[in-house]
């Protein structure tokens, strides 16, 4: 028998297709370089749902995508961005450019501005000219190039230290010094680790694991050693001249 | 009676020939332009731009629900807003002057954005609203202004151009757009700027400013507009309203984008830091006074710390 009581006051209901994962995404550009990365955790509310969940994606041996936000959203996104690659590549012979991957990402979240991905999308690789790139995108498409962005969970706490350690934002030069414009990948990749420990230890959202994408333009002299690095694995497609590596390291479980 | 008969069967090339084509339908936003470049504009495949719309009685009520960030502060999707920006019309052109904070909610989510759009050489677009909002209907507007181009062997007029921005964002009235914009440029019948809403507000004018800061960026402005002001005198006036609104209103700030358009099409004038413009100034540039914006003027002289110029110099 149902409660005549409850039914006597209007019912609300409301369509709530979104949650939040948690989890953190960061990318920064060198000279010739990019390297993308986020932590491998996904939770809901209070619970872990896996320690281990990728963020980050390969698209192209150029192009690397780091999604974040609600983690069923993110994964059709990135499906769906990787099907239409595939279409360009049948259709051209050839990888679609970073900055046009840039405003096909802008097309698809805009097309669904009425019923946004709840998605924050960071785009990082090389471009034509050989030079790193990094592209972010808010859900509905609003995109810009920059040389390094946080987004996620802890994006309040990692883009601050990335200002200050890659823009020398708040810092003075010494007399007669200026800062560099360009950080060389093993600074970059210390900076990147450092994000992450920091924000395990502050953010209860980020931890278990961190997958590090790191793309080389062609004939970066870097290349040895990152062959050479423990624990990096390359993931490059097959003929391209762009390098495409994985580092994973352990963030802290509890 | 034999074209009734084919049209109800299941099982002529007709009816075949549908079951295929409603089976391609259901192949939801995509057509097949979009296995080709369509110069990235794929939701566009179909002539028109075609969006996904939530299966609900009110759409509108569930966007509003999930993005509106005045409304309830905790809602997921925070769309970025915030800003100063502003356009006047003068002797030597037109001015446009903006910032280059975003935020979401109270976080500064970027101070680097450009809030100037560059249509095409000779139109110039401001963003305030809905960051991808502006970007993604500007670049739009764009598309169609060089198929005008095309057809017409003439460039768009200015006003021509803003009517079909108007018209355009008026078709979504309701459905939750957010945009202020100034379309900008010259053409046959000399500097123009037309201001265009999501409301479907659209006016011509000498100056305008839109956006959180757009009162100071006013005050500034209103006080030291004249129409023969020199180009230098103008760029100055752009820069220091865009300053002062940088100063005063917490969710603009950051940078100023300085662009000047002329008979022969728009040109970047530069990208002022806006505390570096309250200490020291914009710099060696055309029109600046000299000296910072807002610090010497308040400190000067004040304080033993701070004695002035001419007698510390002695």
């Amino acid at each position: 028998m149902p409660d005549m009581n409850s039914l006597a006051h209007p019912q609300q209901h409301q369509f709530n297709p979104y949650t939040e994962n948690g989890g953190t995404i960061l990318a920064i550009a060198g000279e010739d370089f990019t390297v993308i990365a986020g932590d491998t955790r996904q939770s809901e509310g209070y619970s872990i749902q896996t320690r281990y969940a990728p963020k980050v994606f390969r698209l192209t041996d150029k192009a690397v995508l780091a999604v974040n936000g609600f983690a069923a959203d993110g994964n059709m996104f990135v499906k769906k961005v990787r099907q239409r690659l595939e279409w360009y590549r049948h259709a051209h012979a050839k990888d679609m450019p970073l900055r046009a991957i840039a405003r096909l990402i802008q097309t698809m979240l805009y097309a669904r501005r009425f019923f946004p991905f709840y998605v924050y999308n960071i785009l990082g690789g090389i471009e034509e000219d050989g030079s790193g790139a990094v592209y972010s995108f808010d859900p509905v498409g609003s995109y810009e190039r920059e040389a390094c962005r946080a987004a996620g969970a802890a994006q309040s706490l990692v883009q601050p230290f990335l200002d200050n350690q890659i823009y020398f934002k708040n810092q003075t030069p010494a007399q007669d010094t200026s800062h560099p414009v360009h950080l060389p990948l093993h600074s970059v990749l210390a900076l990147v680790i450092d994000s992450f420990t920091g924000a395990t230890e502050r953010h209860i959202e980020v931890g278990d694991g961190l997958e590090m994408y790191v793309v080389l333009a062609r004939g970066n002299p870097a290349l040895q050693s990152l062959q050479d690095l423990p624990g990096a694995e390359e993931v490059t497609g097959t003929q391209a001249e762009e390098r495409v590596f994985v580092i994973r390291r352990d963030l802290k479980k509890d | 009676m034999n074209s009734l008969a084919q049209r109800f069967s299941t099982t002529s090339p007709l009816a075949h020939f549908r079951k295929i084509q409603r089976l391609a339908d259901e192949d939801e936003d995509v057509s097949d332009a979009a296995w080709g470049s369509q110069a990235g504009f794929g939701s566009l495949t179909k002539g028109v731009p075609t969006f996904t719309v939530p299966n609900l009685p009110d759409p509108t009520a569930f966007l509003r629900l999930h993005t509106d960030d005045h409304a309830d502060p905790n809602c997921r999707i925070k769309i970025q807003h915030g800003t100063t920006t502003l356009a006047f019309r003068f002797q030597g052109g037109v001015i446009v002057a903006v910032d280059s904070r975003a935020t979401a909610g109270s976080y500064v989510a970027s101070g680097t954005v450009k809030k100037v759009i560059e249509i095409n050489p000779y139109l110039l677009g401001t963003m305030a609203g809905g960051a991808a909002d502006c970007q993604y209907w500007e670049t739009y507007l764009g598309i169609h202004c060089r198929l005008h181009e095309l057809r017409n062997r003439e460039r768009i007029s200015v006003s021509a151009a803003s009517k079909y921005l108007s018209n355009l964002v008026y078709g979504y009235k309701g459905m939750g757009l957010s945009m202020g914009t100034m379309i900008c440029g010259w053409d046959k019948t000399g500097p123009t700027i037309f201001y265009v809403d999501s409301d479907g507000t659209r006016l011509k004018g000498d100056l305008f400013s839109v956006g959180s800061g757009s009162t100071f960026a006013y005050g500034v402005l209103d006080q030291g507009y004249r129409w023969d002001l020199t180009d230098e005198e103008a760029q100055e006036l752009g820069r220091r309203s865009i300053y002062a609104a940088g100063h005063r209103d917490a969710f603009s700030g950051n940078t100023c984008n300085l662009y000047h358009v002329k008979e022969d099409g728009w040109r970047f004038i530069g990208n002022f830091d806006i505390s570096k413009m309250h200490y020291e100034g914009p710099g060696d540039v055309p029109g600046a006074p000299g000296g910072g914006y807002g610090y010497a003027l308040r400190v000067e002289g004040k304080s033993s710390a701070n004695p002035p110029v001419a007698e510390a110099a002695a």
